[in-house]
């Protein structure tokens, strides 16, 4: 079977890695996470500002693959303004996602992130793919 | 040497992947296996397989005369002394932890220095880094120098009489630098150190003669040249062994047993507690045997060409970045501009070409050369040139892919 990488690189993807939302860390009062993918090098630093139960502003720094860069793109634009609770519901919503599980998306807007349900047909870049959401379940879970 | 009748031998080769005939480069990672070591394991397990050096039954003594006959085609190939200085563990890692886990921690104390490279596999630094901690020995590193290799006047600089242990790879698994085994050993020896050589790269590649380069302890892993994975060997001076204790305990590696003290077996069996990798052992036998038939000189020759072609022809590429020196052993690491090499190695696998991308164990080594992540393409005995032109197309179709958008 040959497999079509335009279902893997979809050109939100790329606009995402060419131009990446909320990369660039700031100072202040803010949650700082550092994860990396052990396997290969890939890196972030995820930062959060958490208040009343609300992601204020999340932002990142890294290095890393077009996926895992665009995927923290894409999710520091999600959650922004969420509630920390619906942020966790939708990485636990991602991660099925990456699992080719069939996802009830009712509730959530999704948006740009749908761009990488192909990385779950190419199994050996879904770590990639989740290593911005890890970081951000890192970092609610280390708040207590 | 018929590459292509080599290649025939490895039916793992024969298939397609991602509709594309597969090429398979990644061989530093782990070799393939041709189906003489496939059916030696088979056959093992079909006609023999039976506990070694304990049943009195016949097929109790025909396991322990193969698992045995392995450990001297072994010998043999690495020409050690006896085959009391062949230990057969789990692969290069177990045995440089052997060493650090039982040399090291009974030799070292504090103001001892261990030396080692930044070239160096994750699994020839941390075991040195955790020994050092134990001990209160200090690490030290001999500087590479800009082409990733060694100079003989730093290993000279960093290598005192203070050193006790030097550790180095004799190939390393990102530049392809092969090291100056010999003189290195000599000059550790000069400072009264012992020397501790990775193999993992080296033993599969290249003709090694323990005896000549003179090395303390030689260090290589089975699946690397056609075994299995789960084999590996340490070979250690004879002198050194005997008085090294074991690091594991238990069934197989013993004398007597009484009820608060035991004495061990002797050499080499007092390393192997419990029952051993028999059919690992066996395999690498037949591997030892096919590589011989193919013969290691040739290998290398065809390595050597097959390197240098791959450099004459990657460097055609636009924007590709080569690491390593000149001379170098069977691979090329590089990175394609600005194109992260995972995404390189996923249009490539696209191509049905496998190569490694990552820090390849060697994150130190990542930094000295200040990126990330990088592309490895590694060959052994059964790649032609056409493979290394079919990286080539891969990777114009990464750039190609990857152009507009970078």
């Amino acid at each position: 079977m040959s497999y079509n990488l335009d279902t893997l690189y979809r050109q939100v993807i790329m606009d995402h890695y060419k131009n990446p939302k909320n990369r660039g860390l700031i100072e202040g009062d803010s949650l700082t996470v550092d994860m990396n993918n052990p396997t290969c090098g890939d890196r972030i630093e995820l930062q959060l500002q958490l208040e009343d139960g609300i992601v204020k502003d999340a932002r990142f720094e890294g290095e890393g693959c077009s996926i895992s860069m665009s995927s923290a793109s894409m999710m520091t634009q999600a959650i922004k303004g969420k509630k920390v609770d619906e942020a966790l519901a939708m990485s636990e919503l991602f991660s099925d996602m990456m699992l080719g599980k069939e996802i009830d998306t009712d509730g959530f807007e999704l948006g740009d992130i749908q761009a990488l349900q192909g990385v779950s047909k190419f199994p050996a870049r879904i770590k990639c793919a989740t290593l911005a959401w890890k970081a951000l379940e890192k970092g609610v879970h280390d708040q207590g | 040497m018929d590459v292509r009748a080599i290649k025939e031998q490895f039916p793992i080769l024969g298939q397609e992947v991602n509709g594309h005939p597969l090429v398979y480069l990644d061989s530093s990672a782990t070799s393939q296996k041709p189906v003489s070591v496939i059916e030696a394991v088979a056959k093992y397990y079909r006609e023999t397989n039976s506990n070694v050096h304990r049943g009195v039954h016949t097929l109790g003594t025909r396991a322990t005369d193969q698992y045995e006959g392995a450990r001297e085609k072994v010998r043999a190939f690495i020409n050690a002394k006896s085959t009391a200085e062949v230990i057969f563990t789990r692969g290069t890692t177990t045995a440089i932890n052997t060493i650090a886990w039982s040399y090291a921690r009974a030799n070292l104390k504090e103001g001892d220095e261990i030396v080692i490279t930044p070239m160096e596999h994750h699994s020839n630094i941390i075991p040195w880094q955790q020994a050092a901690k134990a001990t209160g020995a200090t690490l030290k590193y001999i500087p590479l120098q800009e082409d990733g290799t060694v100079s003989l006047e730093d290993a000279r600089e960093t290598i005192t009489p203070n050193t006790k242990i030097v550790a180095i790879a004799h190939v390393s698994n990102v530049l392809g630098t092969i090291n100056p085994i010999k003189e290195i050993t000599k000059i550790a020896h000069e400072n009264n150190a012992v020397i501790v050589v990775d193999g993992a790269q080296g033993a599969p590649h290249m003709q090694v003669d323990v005896q000549d380069l003179d090395v303390d302890f030689y260090a290589f892993s089975g699946h690397k040249m056609c075994a299995p994975t789960g084999i590996g060997v340490l070979y250690g001076k004879r002198e050194l062994l005997e008085n090294m204790e074991p690091v594991e305990f238990g069934g197989e590696m013993i004398d007597f047993v009484n009820l608060y003290d035991s004495t061990w077996k002797e050499l080499p069996w007092k390393f192997e507690a419990g029952t051993p990798i028999i059919a690992g052992a066996i395999g690498l036998g037949a591997a030892i045997d096919f590589l011989n038939e193919v013969g290691l000189d040739n290998i290398l020759e065809h390595e050597k060409k097959l390197a240098a072609y791959a450099i004459d022809k990657l460097r055609e590429v636009n924007g590709i970045t080569i690491y390593g020196p000149k001379e170098r052993a069977a691979l090329v690491t590089f990175n394609l501009g600005e194109v992260h090499p995972h995404d390189t190695a996923t249009v490539l696998d696209a191509e049905g070409i496998a190569v490694r991308a990552g820090h390849h164990c060697a994150q130190p080594l990542m930094k000295w050369l200040d990126v990330t992540a990088t592309a490895r393409a590694s060959f052994y005995l059964y790649n032609t040139e056409e493979d290394v032109d079919r990286l080539v197309e891969g990777l114009l179709k990464a750039k190609e892919y990857f152009g507009d958008v970078l």
